[in-house]
């Protein structure tokens, strides 16, 4: 990373990756040698938008590195009700706290946000851009299941929205994958992520349906169609049910597919499918606390 | 002396922008941030007859010498742009257009969630591509009607 700041996962090289990822077994392994690692630091969590697994797996893991945090709470019970700029609310901020992790509803508001401060700055989800954190962990969960070279993974879903998938298949460019894009064409990914995959030369396709292409996959990422996003109920009803899967919908799928969600889900995957060895969205989601503290051992 | 010339008279001192894309003079104007309310004397010419371009428009602004990054700007709506800077009735110095890397302040994000369209305290920036320009913090890609998010209109 060329700063001290994690805005999106351009920013990460392949050695980056591979660093952070390596870390996070070492945690993962022995997460009692890293216990005071990072004694006497403070975590500010500023969360304009609410979050339960991003959110609680920041604060695990500043906690897990003997570091402490301290949380902004509601935008309701905060300055922002009152008119304050997030420009102005960072530059506060950062004199409270060793780093900064910041949701925000709107795009680009990381990237403006890091050029406020001087403590490291995590993007923790900027509206529909990015979310470099769950990138990596995402990358570690497909590492220890599939591996990351000579992968081909089906991402599913509301890609056009998406922030997960935005940072994801940006972040796969840096290894050889074969990456499957399947949407409804009014959720395609967006023109700015078609761009970057195009200019790292990575090996994208586009697809409608799942079907065609499910037995090739090593990895399938599916994630929610979201609701808010059609005007229309009926549309929406429409294009959900065909980017449903459950156990049945796995017949042709190789025997080791590895599953993942970056979670909540609401009725994309059945609940069938939790008992199968394909289920890896639980351990992805526990996989948040060791990646975010290898992250923070990197960044603090 | 040409058509051109005879229908956008001579100016003494300042800078005459020619070849601009027909139909673009205005929108040079805002991207310039000449309104006229400072004093200064413009003379426009729209939809003139070109060799080169087959209609253009000239501006021709007085006692006033653009810099090469002002005009570099003026790539992004007028590629084919020259800049002549006139002293005392004659050409000085003949500027080119060129591309900048980045534009900063002068087009509006069309991502009206992008954190640049609300009120923080922030410019716009945007990289500029072969085939466009790119908001610097939200990544939206804009390729067509660049001139309609210039900032001021």
């Amino acid at each position: 990373m060329p700063q001290d700041h994690l805005v999106t996962a351009k920013e990460l090289s392949r050695d980056d990756i591979e660093a952070i990822l390596d870390r996070a077994v070492e945690i993962a392994d022995d997460p009692s040698a890293f216990r005071e690692r990072h004694a006497d630091t403070l975590l500010a969590l500023c969360f304009f938008e609410p979050s339960t697994r991003t959110k609680m797996s920041f604060d695990a893991a500043a906690k897990r590195l003997g570091g402490e945090t301290v949380d902004m709470g509601s935008v309701e019970s905060s300055s922002v009700k009152k008119g304050e700029s997030l420009a102005d609310t960072m530059r506060v901020v950062e004199g409270y706290a060793d780093a900064i992790v910041l949701r925000h509803p709107s795009e680009g508001s990381a990237k403006m946000a890091s050029e406020f401060v001087d403590v490291p700055l995590i993007n923790a989800g900027d509206g529909a851009g990015h979310h470099p954190s769950q990138t990596l962990l995402d990358l570690f969960t497909i590492r220890e299941s599939a591996g990351l070279d000579d992968l081909t993974i089906g991402i599913m879903g509301d890609l056009k929205y998406g922030r997960t998938v935005h940072s994801l298949s940006t972040a796969l460019t840096n290894f050889d994958a074969r990456q499957h894009f399947i949407s409804p064409e009014s959720l395609r990914l967006p023109r700015s992520v078609r761009y970057d995959l195009h200019e790292a030369g990575a090996q994208v396709r586009e697809h409608t349906d799942l079907e065609a292409i499910l037995p090739e996959l090593d990895v399938l990422y599916v994630t929610r169609i979201q609701r808010e996003r059609f005007p229309d109920e009926n549309e929406y009803r429409k294009v959900a049910g065909e980017y449903q899967i459950d156990a049945e919908t796995l017949d042709d799928a190789k025997a080791d597919l590895s599953i993942m969600h970056p979670l909540p889900r609401v009725d994309e995957i059945a609940p069938d499918i939790d008992e199968t060895t394909h289920a890896n969205y639980f351990e992805q989601a526990h996989n948040g606390v060791p990646v975010r503290m290898a992250l923070l051992d990197r960044l603090l | 002396m040409s058509d051109t010339e005879l229908r956008v008279s001579k100016i003494r001192n300042g800078t005459v922008i020619d070849h601009v894309t027909g139909g673009q003079a205005l929108n040079v104007l805002t991207i310039l941030d000449i309104d006229g309310s400072a004093g200064e004397q413009v003379s426009v010419g729209m939809n003139v007859p070109s060799g080169r371009l087959g209609r253009k428009d000239v501006v021709k602004v007085e006692d006033r010498e653009l810099s090469q990054s002002e005009v570099d700007v003026l790539s992004l709506i007028a590629p084919e742009a020259t800049i002549n800077i006139i002293r005392d009735y004659e050409v000085v110095e003949k500027l080119r257009v060129e591309r900048p890397d980045v534009v900063t302040g002068i087009l509006a994000c069309p991502n009206t969630n992008c954190i640049t369209s609300g009120s923080e305290p922030v410019e716009s920036r945007f990289e500029v591509l072969p085939d466009g320009v790119r908001c610097e913090y939200c990544g939206t890609i804009v390729r067509e009607q660049i001139a309609e998010h210039i900032e001021s209109q």
